[in-house]
């Protein structure tokens, strides 16, 4: 690619600045999700272009970027994200989450605690949490306008009565400043705690279906759950194989054909931190 | 173990040297030059521009190229491009009653002024492949009409609007929207409609209209006419205050008269169903004419019972670049929330045989 023939950061100004109004008006109104005009990306639609949009209106050239998937610096698409925005914003990259300013994730949030300061960008597919108990788009706005969730406490409710136990285990709703229920984005249910009143800027794109949504610093977001049924955040009982994390998300690595298993943390760097520092499994 | 997981910046490298190197094929054969797809492979070209909003034949064909003939994939790369180009104006709407006529068929009557231009289509062609082709020998010259066309040549509509018989589209004199501007909400107007029908998949305009004509919201349609040429585009700069013409482009239009049998507030008459398109693309005019009639069901009081005339189902699902990366990031990992799946299955398979542990012992 020819960078010079693009503006910083690839989006021209007039967008990022268009992106950056709809961002104010998303940490105005936690949880709210706000329309934008999502552009053409050159990635595919689906695979972050709607971080890649709040990342490039949001982005400095001081800022110091970390991109990850499931967790990790490696997986290719936070490679390839990664690779964009050195291209076409010369920032500086880093795999540590401390030193980042700026954090795209797919799927995650990182283990180490967040900062005042550090801003999150989520990549969503589908900012609707009501889009599985009712289709259309226009009837949520409603039902999020007047705060009807209903429907959707009707489906926690039918899993208790039917698997005894809420069957969600990634994407898991959560209330938002007592107002707006919100989709977190495909992390597991294991994160959403990662959230509630975090530091940290939490921004949220979905480039394919022209949404923006945020949680300020210091905001409740609490998982929906039942007085009796509390919200229970999961992960495997085990040990990371590598640096011996009981307290992490572990991935589940496949061993041979006979079902033989390890666990590893999910978050790399998390995990090679911790192996820096002398720990083994 | 580790390393067998994780994607890696060399594999990554490595792969788009593979892909370049089966973009390029053997090497012994020449590389296809940009000009050729451009004037060989023209209705690859004209889907290009159409799929990715821009009309610029070199640059559809440049990505016609790069994506090997893949041409969702060329109109997604093509956007790519597009949605880093300044805007500094609008045109002025095209007139197509001012086309220069290539082709234009009326389905509706047998005669009308300017007459049925056939023109070039393939709708008269047997479809036997044409083994000449294979030795790239040269096709005879084509003949020339021994007059010109008239000048005038009225839309075969122009006459039913006459008589009242047809919708008028009056200009409410708003500035229509723009679908890459803002984003798409439902209730949309007409314009946003069309706007997001233009850029559309083919294959979805056409089976969605398809699926009307098979009882799946019926419209009664009828092909008033497709007209296919060049048509000036205009600006008015700011600094001179009037019209000047920057360039041609070719279009083709399609409008279908559909029978309507009028409402409380409308007397029985004919709708219309619009279509028009980048370049010379019949199929995908006549597809997005009758979409856009089906669509319009709720403005005319119909009931809204087919997929086609569902505005939030044609619309959000019709983009192609949208609907093949959403389809295709499925390719990537989800291994957390397949993790966190797994923990849920394997929890709920435990809770359920030691239900039936108990169960078992009680009724023992």
């Amino acid at each position: 690619m020819n960078t010079t023939s693009y503006t910083f950061a690839y989006l021209d100004e007039q967008t990022k600045r268009e992106i950056r109004r709809a961002l104010l008006k998303a940490l105005a109104i936690p949880g709210h999700q706000v329309p934008f005009a999502s552009r053409e990306m050159p990635l595919a639609r689906g695979w972050g272009t709607g971080g890649m949009q709040v990342t490039a209106a949001v982005i400095g050239r001081n800022d110091v970027l970390k991109v990850i998937d499931q967790g990790a610096d490696d997986t290719t698409n936070a490679v390839s994200i990664r690779q964009f925005f050195s291209r076409v914003a010369g920032v500086r990259t880093t795999t540590r989450t401390e030193e980042a300013t700026l954090i795209q994730t797919r799927h995650r949030i990182p283990e180490t605690p967040l900062r005042p300061g550090q801003i999150m960008v989520y990549q969503v597919p589908q900012p609707e949490p009501l889009w599985r108990l009712e289709p259309s788009r226009a009837e949520t706005r409603r039902l999020h306008a007047l705060a009807e969730y209903g429907i959707m406490h009707v489906k926690l409710y039918e899993d208790i009565a039917q698997h005894g136990r809420i069957t969600l285990a990634y994407d898991y709703p959560v209330l938002v400043h007592g107002r707006y229920v919100m989709a977190p984005s495909p992390i597991p249910a294991f994160d959403n705690p990662k959230l509630h009143r975090s530091p940290a800027i939490h921004l949220f794109g979905a480039g394919r279906e022209k949404r923006i949504y945020a949680v300020p610093p210091y905001t409740d977001v609490i998982s929906l759950a039942f007085e009796d049924h509390p919200f229970r955040p999961w992960k495997a009982e085990a040990a990371c194989a590598l640096c011996g994390s009981t307290e992490s998300y572990l991935d589940e690595i496949l061993i041979d054909d006979r079902g033989t298993r390890r666990y590893i943390c999910s978050d790399t760097d998390w995990c090679e931190r911790r192996r820096t520092r002398g720990k083994t499994a | 173990m580790y390393v067998a997981v994780k994607g890696g910046e060399a594999a990554i490298e490595a792969s788009r040297a593979l892909l370049a190197a089966s973009r390029r094929g053997d090497r012994t054969l020449p590389q296809i030059e940009v000009a050729q797809i451009e004037q060989q492979l023209g209705l690859a070209v004209d889907r290009v521009m159409g799929e990715a909003s821009l009309y610029d034949r070199e640059l559809a064909a440049l990505a016609i190229k790069q994506a090997q003939g893949d041409l969702q994939e060329a109109a997604f790369l093509l956007r790519a491009f597009r949605t880093t180009l300044p805007r500094f104006g609008a045109s002025l709407p095209i007139d197509t009653a001012r086309m220069t006529i290539a082709r234009r068929i009326s389905a509706i009557y047998k005669d009308l002024p300017g007459g049925q231009v056939l023109g070039p289509t393939v709708d008269y062609t047997h479809r036997l492949l044409d083994f000449s082709l294979i030795t790239n020998e040269e096709p005879p010259c084509a003949p020339s009409a021994e007059a010109p066309l008239d000048a005038d040549m009225p839309r075969a509509t122009a006459a039913l609007e006459a008589e009242g018989l047809l919708t008028s589209e009056p200009d409410d004199g708003r500035t229509p929207p723009d679908l890459t501007r803002e984003p798409l909400m439902f209730p949309a107007s007409r314009a946003v409609r069309l706007q997001a029908l233009a850029r559309g998949d083919e294959g979805f305009l056409l089976a969605m209209g398809y699926s009307t004509q098979r009882g799946y919201g019926s419209t009664h349609p009828f092909a008033a006419e497709i007209r296919y040429g060049t048509v000036a585009v205009e600006i008015v700069p700011e600094e001179l205050g009037f019209p000047i013409e920057i360039g041609d482009i070719t279009v083709t239009e399609c409008q279908m008269v559909n029978q309507f049998k009028g409402s409380k507030t409308e007397p029985p008459q004919f709708t219309r169903g619009y279509g028009l398109v980048f370049g010379h693309a019949e199929r995908r005019a006549m597809g997005m004419a009758l979409v856009d009639r089906a669509l319009q069901a709720r403005e005319l009081g119909e009931d809204v019972v087919a997929p086609a005339q569902d505005e939030e189902f044609v619309l959000s699902h019709a983009d192609h670049v949208e609907a093949s990366g959403f389809v295709q990031h499925l390719k990537l990992p989800h291994y957390v929330d397949f993790q966190s799946e797994l923990e849920l299955i394997r929890s709920l398979r435990a809770e359920a045989a030691a239900r039936a542990e108990t169960a078992l012992k009680a009724a023992e």
